[in-house]
């Protein structure tokens, strides 16, 4: 079967360790995680990750399962990449003098959309949004300069379908107290 | 800890101020615990202190090592259906645990283990006898909880009782530091009622009942597996219904085992590796493969590309992630064993396939010849396992718990032992843990005192955990220990004879005198040689009032058979 880039949306209760729980389903398959990102969600004490993965549909459908399976996993999703609006976001640290000597680096700057952050005597930062072919191209022009410091963070991804993370924490709530 | 947790609206009792300690005691009274296993130590000891002043409501019994424990807890699980607890101080009583966990978690068995831990403020300075028992017991339990404060307590353990037993059941853990069981606070109990991030057990959808009735009914040759689900949902009574009402041929996994009666005419016998002839070649022949509260475990599917290909695969299940985990379904069934049998019974013709279940006793016939009657009548002067099984179904009746260790003595035990009433044998299927019976024959036996509890264990496993003898010397628990002798690590070196050109590396076994040691903890024994004298000694130990250890000197080179080599179909069986 052949691998797919895979963006999994994994809602879960606010608790200490949890992350653990929901890496030891991606390593005990030896699936490599291309990035995560843990933030709060728009609902209060629902945290989410979002991760990336790049398997077989079958894989990630399992994967899903056992997410799912885990007692303070709320939710989990996964999507192709056409199916999300996906971000992600680049630092660059450059030597100041260097980017003073070149001609093009406001240039490169402005064509790519990228902010300067901070400009210190020693060291100047460059931050760029995008997708990572785009955060790759500024970092593949920016190299010449010279790159202290590169980091980019792990995707962070929103759904296309219109189902509202509060309408599923409801129903779920509600179930539980008809209990 | 703001997680949204619905407490019923009764609290059982008024407020009462009380440490950390006694709170933990408390809770495990307030769930109905009155039995426990465990072993103490630094960091559990105010949890000691407070059971000292329970011990007429709460019995502690004291195993001699905490994977003594833990096994005990699930035979105790295993033979009431009732979750088992154990506990253990920090450190290596906690790590010491950790292989029975592992064992209930793949064997769905529901316990509650509390562990001591270090003072919080030590947490994470590699403070004497702390270890990460959270994440190292992260991945083999279905839950798990670190209490640092004592107003914790009392959500933390009704909580664990409520994932433990609900659902699919399995092994949670709850790791208390010694700060918070010495803290006071006022104890309240509530009983837990769900969290949204869990549900038990979903709903069930009609559609999918219509379609896989609709299946099983037009069915010419459909075929039952059924395993530890139908036990686990007290749907005992309900999978029987279905399948009278049928008429399908029906086989058990290894956990399966006992939740209908050995000798019912739809009961065909045993699936997997060394399970029968005929369940393993009839699964693929069906037409139809309905799989009840079983999930296709590689032992009992082998090589899976060539697994019941031709058959359409209908699957009740309470646990959506074993869906189309190994085998592709076309019909699956998600639900409670019993709400989803209930139900389907209600959906199927009534009918029988009496051509179709004789092709199976034909079969059943050629096992018969080519392996069964030799091993349970041999021809030769060595003892079988098997005869020693049958010595025992002769004088238990059926009636007898059976728990087993793990290697041959555990197949055959599997394959004879003769049941009539469900939990009546517990061994451990999937994480195949050897020392866990000696332990785990001790649990059942105190959860149903009045069942004979018959422990089967190999010379091997027996000095894995042998040190439980002490458990039953000083708790005077009657069980009867039979260990089946031959002087080797026999299944391992059954694959060494078949699949290692007989390099028997490691695996002979040079034993000490099980007689003296066994003696050495004042329990009765005996020793078996010859086949004139075993029926005789199984009806000795079977009437002996307490415990019995019987030795029985086994043929050493002796193989199971049947057999499905590692990477066979279920097709290519092998009787000999
Ligand atoms: C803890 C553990 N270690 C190793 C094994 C691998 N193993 C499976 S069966 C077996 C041999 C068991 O020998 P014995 O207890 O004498 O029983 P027999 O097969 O002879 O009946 C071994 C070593 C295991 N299942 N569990």
């Amino acid at each position: 079967m052949m691998n797919k880039r895979y963006t999994l949306s994994v809602f879960t209760e606010d608790r200490v360790g949890l992350l653990n729980r929901v890496t030891i389903i991606f390593t005990r398959r030896k699936i490599n995680i291309e990035s995560i990102a843990a933030s709060e969600s728009e609902v209060e004490n629902v945290h989410r990750y979002t991760i990336v993965i790049n398997e077989s549909a079958d894989t990630v459908n399992k994967v899903v399962l056992q997410l799912e399976k885990q007692v303070e996993v709320i939710r989990a999703f996964y999507h192709e990449d056409d199916a999300i609006v996906y971000q992600e976001l680049a630092l660059y640290k450059l030597p100041t003098e260097m980017l003073l000597a070149g001609q093009d680096a406001e240039k490169i700057v402005r064509s790519h959309h990228a902010r300067v952050l901070a400009v210190e005597a020693d060291f100047t930062v460059i931050e760029k949004t995008g997708h990572k072919e785009e955060t790759q191209a500024l970092f593949d022009e920016l190299k010449p300069f010279g790159i202290l410091e590169f980091v980019r963070s792990g995707r962070i991804a929103i759904s296309k379908p219109m189902r509202t993370l509060t309408s599923i924490v409801n129903e779920l709530e509600n179930k539980i107290n008809q209990n | 800890m703001k997680t949204l947790e619905i407490e019923s609206k009764l609290v059982v009792k008024e407020a009462k101020s009380m440490s950390g300690a006694q709170a933990v005691v408390q809770a495990l009274i307030d769930e109905g615990t009155d039995l426990m296993f465990g072993y103490p130590g630094g960091a559990i000891m105010p949890v000691y202190n407070a059971l000292y002043d329970v011990e007429d409501k709460l019995h502690h019994v004291l195993t001699r090592h905490e994977q003594g424990a833990v096994h005990a807890a699930q035979g105790y699980a295993r033979a009431t259906g009732k979750v088992g607890v154990c506990i253990a101080t920090s450190g290596p009583g906690a790590t010491n645990l950790i292989t029975g966990i592992a064992d209930a978690q793949i064997d769905s068995t529901p316990l509650v283990c509390i562990t001591g831990q270090v003072h919080s403020h030590l947490l994470g300075t590699d403070a004497f006898q702390e270890t990460d028992v959270i994440g190292i017991s992260m991945p083999v339990t279905k839950w798990n909880y670190q209490v640092t404060k004592a107003e914790e307590i009392p959500m933390a353990i009704a909580k664990a009782f409520y994932i433990a037993r609900s659902g699919k059941p399995g092994p949670v853990l709850v790791d208390i530091t010694k700060d918070a069981q010495f803290e006071m606070f006022d104890y309240q109990y509530k009983e837990f009622k769900g969290m949204r991030s869990y549900l038990p057990k979903s709903e069930l959808d009609e559609s999918c009942l219509v379609t896989a009735a609709k299946l099983i009914n037009s069915a010419k040759k459909p075929f039952v597996l059924f395993g530890q689900g139908v036990v686990l949902s007290k749907a005992e009574k309900e999978f029987k219904a279905f399948i009278e009402k049928s008429g399908i041929p029906s086989a058990w996994t290894i956990l399966g085992l006992s939740a209908l009666e050995s000798d019912h005419y739809l009961n065909v016998g045993m699936l997997g590796m060394h399970g029968n002839y005929a369940p393993n070649k009839m699964t693929n022949e069906c037409d139809v493969l309905i799989a009840v509260g079983m999930r296709f475990d590689d032992r009992v599917t082998g090589d899976l590309s060539r697994y019941a290909k031709q058959a359409k695969v209908i699957h009740l299940e309470i646990d959506p992630a074993e869906i189309d985990k190994n085998v592709k379904t076309e019909v699956a069934v998600l639900g409670d064993a019993k709400d989803s049998l209930l139900a389907l019974t209600k959906l199927v013709d009534k009918k029988q396939h009496d051509d179709w279940l004789r092709a199976f006793r034909d079969l059943e016939q050629e096992e018969l010849k080519i392996v069964i009657n030799e091993e349970l009548n041999p021809s030769t002067p060595v003892l079988s396992m098997g005869e020693v099984i049958n010595s025992v179904n002769q004088v238990s009746k059926g009636d007898a718990i059976v728990v087993t260790d793990v290697g041959q003595h555990q197949m055959v035990a599997c394959r004879y032992s003769k049941f009539n009433e469900t939990r009546s044998m517990i061994t451990s299927g999937g994480l195949g843990t050897m020392g866990f019976c000696l332990p785990a024959a001790i649990g059942a036996k105190m959860g149903m005192p009045n069942k004979e509890v018959i422990a089967v264990i190999g010379d091997g496993g027996f000095q894995m955990t042998i040190q439980e003898l002490g458990t039953i010397f000083q708790s005077k628990t009657p069980v009867k220990i039979v260990v089946l002798n031959n002087e080797f690590l026999g299944m391992v070196r059954q694959w060494q004879e078949l699949f290692f050109d007989k390099r028997y590396a490691s695996t002979t076994m040079v034993n000490p005198d099980f007689q003296a040691i066994v003696k050495g903890y004042g329990i009765e024994t005996c020793k078996v040689t010859k086949r004139e004298e075993l029926n005789l000694a199984v009806s000795k130990m079977m009437d002996h009032e307490g415990a019995y250890f019987l030795e029985v000197k086994v043929g050493k080179e002796n193989n199971v058979f049947p057999m499905v080599p590692t990477g066979a179909s279920v097709s290519e069986i092998r009787l000999k």
